[in-house]
């Protein structure tokens, strides 16, 4: 456990002495940021206009839901974003040691395969709750001037991190395979992407085969936690995935030695 | 303290090492010689358990490297050939991580990492960035890390690789005070290291061990014949003949200096004649400028050695 954690403070030292990461902040923060301007201002155009309308006809006005319009559609956004962002967080996670030779560090030193692996895949979780802070910013916005219900907005979050942590996950093993970053963060994204469209393929398939790709598509199954439903179904098949990574993570690590 | 017997270590199809066996003692240093490629590395990534050999078993410290490779490891400081270093962490930080991850008890930590500073003489760079300092110092600071934990075992490749000749001689006295309570293996193709820091050498080529022994004996071993140099300025008749005399000159070579008119024999002896050489020379009445012995330096051993086994190669 020990080990662990001295791996873990190892990654996110490397993160935070890295302009990498500043940078990736930033770009991540900037995008948020205009999408959540983008979708307020029409949220609050459309309310506004709805008022007026309200006024001159004397009709009773409609009722606009914070949570259905505007954070509902900017969670989906900020995992869109997420899915960009995230493969330049983990790509330097493992190529990083091989380039620099320090495997044979790790490698030689009494600490397990395992403990390296999950002190990676937990530094590179973190510093994704890292780039989620800004955005809780903003929707803590929303609470000051409005009351939206608190339910969805945790649960999207939830999901948020549930998606990320598969795609870092995913991320780690490619960034295994190979001793370039700019390899593993391009195989990193495809790998994301490709998990993320799988479901579009099913419109074009079978029955039977429009069922399994619905099922690996990682979107369809962050709908629900954005909407306020958290359902172990799908919380089942974040971990699953990310287990999948990490498994495939440690034995690609394992491997590698053996080849060597 | 280290055993290791028949080592073969296959690279796909190419053999790195084969049936590689060594023993080395408690508190000994052994040199580990061989010319690139020969296999020093992959011998010590064996022993490091960095990676398995194809066939083959050793002993380090007491654990087999099949059986138990993690308590191998917690007693080995290990210098791979391009020190392991993280560039944008500072010296202390990085000492740190690698004290926690050989796993130095907390109370420890702090008396360890700044004793390894000092042995490597990096107290002047403790807080700089690793990336910052120059090879020498990088070097310095992969010895530092091996040292950490105080392990029964040191693997050093080429340790004094990059730094100049003050700094090699300053880590080569650091290695000779380290054998007695620390087992070092150190490789290196520089001969000179060997003969001035190990008590015993394993000379590798081509993936096979050439020769074992300490410095001198392998030095002894090529002393069957001896060299002798002389210089003389005379009638080379005459300087025939005297030399002629002698039975135990098994072969000579001639060589005109162009400078003074003086000629150089290199004579092959089977024992020391040299005060009756002189003797009878300069009875003779020829001049006798020099005449001394020349013994074969490890160096010549190891050339003999490595290039005899690539004839019986070809």
């Amino acid at each position: 456990m020990k080990k662990l954690l001295a791996i873990y403070q190892k990654e996110m030292k490397h993160f935070f002495y890295s302009p990498i990461a500043y940078i990736v902040i930033a770009a991540f923060t900037v995008l948020a940021g205009i999408f959540f301007y983008l979708y307020l201002s029409s949220f609050v155009e459309a309310a506004f206009m709805d008022m007026i309308r309200s006024q001159q006809f004397r009709t009773p006005p409609q009722k606009f839901n914070v949570n259905l319009q505007l954070i509902r559609p900017y969670f989906w956004n900020l995992a869109l974003i997420s899915l960009f962002v995230l493969p330049l967080v983990t790509m330097r996670l493992y190529s990083e040691e091989k380039k620099l030779g320090t495997v044979e560090l790790l490698y030689t030193s009494p600490i397990s395969v395992s403990q390296i692996v999950l002190g990676k895949f937990l530094a590179g979780l973190t510093f994704y709750l890292v780039m989620l802070i800004p955005t809780v910013i903003f929707q803590a916005l929303l609470f000051v001037y409005g009351d939206p219900e608190l339910g969805p907005v945790l649960s999207g979050y939830l999901g948020l991190l549930l998606l990320g942590s598969a795609f870092i996950a995913g991320g780690l093993f490619i960034s295994s395979l190979t001793e370039n970053q700019i390899i593993a963060a391009i195989g990193g994204f495809g790998l994301s992407l490709l998990l993320w469209v799988i479901g579009w393929a099913a419109s074009f398939s079978g029955p039977g085969l429009a069922k399994v790709l619905n099922y690996l598509s990682v979107i369809n199954h962050f709908e629900d936690f954005a909407q306020g439903v958290i359902d172990s179904q799908h919380i089942a098949f974040y971990l699953l995935l990310s287990a999948v990574g990490i498994y495939l993570t440690f034995k690609s690590l394992e491997a590698i030695r053996w080849r060597a | 303290m280290i055993e290791v017997k028949n080592l073969t270590r296959y690279y796909g199809e190419k053999c790195a090492i084969n049936n590689v066996s060594f023993r080395v003692e408690k508190g000994e240093v052994l040199g580990l010689l061989g010319p690139n490629a020969a296999g020093k590395t992959t011998t010590m990534r064996i022993l490091t358990c960095y990676m398995p050999p194809t066939s083959g078993d050793a002993w380090v410290a007491g654990y087999n490297i099949w059986e138990a490779p993690m308590e191998v490891k917690k007693r080995i400081g290990y210098l791979p050939e391009n020190p392991p270093l993280y560039h944008d962490l500072r010296v202390e930080e990085y000492l740190n991580f690698v004290a926690k991850i050989k796993g130095v008890p907390g109370n420890r930590l702090k008396s360890q990492v700044s004793s390894a500073i000092e042995r490597a003489g990096l107290t002047s760079v403790a807080r700089q960035v690793i990336g910052s300092l120059s090879k020498g110092y990088k070097q310095r600071v992969g010895l530092a890390q091996a040292l950490l934990n105080d392990p029964d075992v040191l693997i050093l490749d080429e340790p004094t690789v990059g730094l100049d000749p003050r700094q090699i001689i300053e880590i080569r006295q650091l290695i000779k005070n380290l054998g007695g309570d620390h087992t070092v293996i150190l490789s290196t193709h520089i001969l000179p290291e060997v003969e001035m820091t190990c008590q015993r050498v394993v000379i590798i080529n081509e993936g096979q061990v050439v020769a074992q022994d300490t410095p001198e004996n392998l030095t002894r071993r090529l002393r069957g014949t001896e060299r002798i140099l002389l210089e003389l300025d005379g009638d080379t008749r005459t300087v025939e003949e005297v030399l002629g005399r002698f039975p135990q000159i098994t072969s000579r070579e001639v060589e005109k200096l162009s400078g003074n008119g003086h000629v150089r024999y290199a004579l092959e002896v089977t024992e020391d004649i040299r005060n009756q050489l002189a003797r009878a020379v300069v009875e003779s009445g020829v001049n006798l400028y020099e005449l001394r012995s020349e013994a074969y330096s490890l160096e010549d051993i190891f050339l003999h050695l490595t290039t005899k086994e690539e004839e019986a190669v070809a």
